[in-house]
C-alpha cells in the first residue's frame, strides 16, 4: 500500500523536514497529512522545489497532498 | 498561492515593514535598539505584575498583547484559528523559562539582537553568532529524529485563553489599576505613546501571523530544509531597521556605549546560544511563539508563560545582565540551562522514526 506522511499536529520544521527525507529516500508515489497552513505552506514550496505536483483531498479536519513526480 | 505573503516577495514586504515599524517605535518614544524586542517586552510584563522588582524594567507593553491579539484577529478572518495543544507541555514551559534567562544575559532577544546590529551595536554580531550555534546545535538533534510530540485538537475557548489574559492586563493598565507597577525611570519608562504601540503591535501581529515571519525558523530552514523563504523575511527586516536608523539618525557603530548593552562578549555567545536552542526545539523564535499563541496553539502560548516566568526568575536571582556586565548568578545558570536542553533533547530524540 502507497507510504503516508503523518504531519498533523507536529509543529516546524517536522512537517517540511519529513517530507524531503521521503524525497531523500527517492520516492515518486506517497500521500501527505497536514493540518495547518504554515506547513501546507512549507510542504508545497518544497515539492515545487523537487519537481513534484500534487493534489489536494480535503477531509474534515486536515488535508491530503497526494503527491507524484 | 492562496496567501500574498506566503511568497517570496510577500515575506520581504512583511519583513521590510516589520523592521520599519520596529525603528518608528523607537523614534516615537521606545528603548535605543529595542524598537520591539519581545523577550524584553515580556520581562516588562513581567515585573508590571509583579513577579520581578527590577524598578527600570515594569511596563506594559501593548506592543506584546496586540501582537497576540492581532495574530489572533488576523487568523480568525482567514480561518487559521485552530485550538491545538497536548505536545510536551510542561518541557515546552520551561524551554521558554530558559530561553528567556539566555536572552536576558544578551539582553534581546533574536528580532532585538538584529534590531541591536542594525543600530550598529556590533556586540549584537556575538549574539547572533551564538544563536546561530544554538540553532545548529538543536537542528543536530532535530535532523537525528527530535520531536516533542504532536500536539492534539482542543476546545475552541482554550485558544482564546492567553489572547484574554494580554487583554485582561491591557484593560487593568488602561484603567489605571493602581497594583500595576510602572517604571518611572530607565528602560521601563522609555515608551511610544499607547495608540501607537498599540497599533503597531496590530500591525506587526497580521504581517507576521501572515507571513510566517520568525527570525530562528530563518536560520533553521536553511539548516535543515535549505530554505531561503524565511531568510528574506529576516534580512528584509534588518535592511529596513538599518535604512531607518540611518534616516532618522539612530545609528551609532561600535562596541561601548551601545544602548542597554553590555560589552561582555562571552556571555553575548552562550547568552544567545542559550536561547537559540531552545528556540529551535520549541519550533519558533518568540515572535513566532506570539503569532502561534493568537492563532490557538495552546503550547506556544505555555512556551510565552515560561518565558515569562523566567523573566521573573532571571531578575529575582541576578540572572539578568545591566548595562555595567552580567548578573553575579548568570554563569551558572545559562550552564545549567544548556544541560537542561541537552538533556530535554537527547532524551526526545529517536534515531529510528
Amino acid at each position: 500500500m502507497s507510504i503516508v506522511i503523518d504531519t498533523r499536529g507536529l509543529s516546524c520544521p517536522m512537517p517540511a523536514f519529513m517530507v524531503i527525507e521521503e524525497i531523500k529516500k527517492g520516492t515518486k508515489n506517497f500521500d501527505i497529512l497536514v493540518d495547518n497552513e504554515c506547513s501546507k505552506e512549507n510542504i508545497s514550496r518544497a515539492l515545487k522545489k523537487n519537481g513534484f505536483s500534487k493534489e489536494e483531498i480535503e477531509q474534515s479536519d486536515h488535508t491530503i497532498f497526494r503527491v507524484s513526480k | 498561492m492562496r496567501n500574498a505573503f506566503g511568497t517570496p516577495v510577500g515575506i520581504i514586504i512583511a519583513g521590510g515593514l516589520i523592521g520599519v515599524i520596529a525603528a518608528l517605535l523607537q523614534y516615537f518614544g521606545n528603548p535605543a535598539n529595542m524598537g520591539f524586542c519581545i523577550a524584553c517586552f515580556e520581562r516588562d510584563i513581567a515585573g508590571a505584575i509583579g513577579l520581578h522588582s527590577a524598578k527600570v524594567v515594569q511596563y506594559v507593553r501593548p506592543e506584546v498583547i496586540f501582537i497576540v491579539i492581532g495574530a489572533m484577529i488576523a487568523s480568525l478572518a482567514t480561518k487559521e484559528f485552530k485550538a491545538r495543544g497536548g505536545s510536551s507541555v510542561i518541557v515546552r514551559f520551561f524551554l521558554g523559562t530558559f530561553a528567556m534567562i539566555g536572552a536576558l544575559v544578551f539582553l534581546g532577544c533574536p528580532w532585538r539582537a538584529f534590531i541591536r546590529l542594525s543600530g550598529g551595536d556590533l556586540n549584537a554580531l556575538l549574539g547572533i553568532a551564538g544563536l546561530v550555534s544554538g540553532i545548529a546545535i538543536g537542528t543536530v538533534f532535530i535532523k537525528k529524529g527530535f520531536s516533542l510530540g504532536r500536539a492534539y485538537n482542543q476546545s475552541k475557548i482554550s485558544g482564546f485563553v492567553l489572547p484574554l489574559f494580554f487583554a485582561a492586563i491591557f484593560l487593568l493598565f488602561i484603567i489605571g489599576f493602581e497594583k500595576l507597577n510602572l517604571s518611572s525611570k530607565g528602560p521601563g519608562a522609555m515608551h511610544a505613546p499607547i495608540i501607537i504601540s498599540v497599533i503597531a503591535g496590530l500591525l506587526v501581529g497580521f504581517l507576521a501571523q501572515r507571513s510566517r515571519f520568525c527570525t530562528v525558523g530563518a536560520i533553521r530552514d536553511l539548516m535543515i530544509v535549505r530554505s531561503t523563504h524565511l531568510l528574506f523575511g529576516l534580512l528584509s527586516f534588518s535592511v529596513a531597521v538599518f535604512v531607518l536608523n540611518l534616516i532618522l539618525g539612530q545609528f551609532n557603530l561600535g562596541f561601548e556605549g551601545q544602548p542597554i548593552a553590555h560589552t561582555d562578549g562571552v556571555w553575548n555567545f552562550l547568552g544567545m546560544l542559550l536561547a537559540g536552542l531552545c528556540f529551535s526545539l520549541a519550533g519558533g523564535c518568540p515572535g513566532r511563539q506570539l503569532i502561534l499563541s493568537g492563532e490557538g496553539d495552546n503550547d506556544a502560548a505555555v512556551f510565552v508563560m515560561g518565558m515569562i516566568f523566567g523573566a521573573g526568575i532571571s531578575h529575582n536571582f541576578g540572572l539578568a545582565s545591566t548595562p555595567k556586565g552580567i548578573g553575579p548568578f548568570a554563569e551558572i545558570a545559562v550552564f545549567a540551562g544548556i544541560a537542561f536542553v541537552l538533556a530535554i533533547a537527547f532524551f526526545n530524540t529517536r534515531r529510528a522514526r
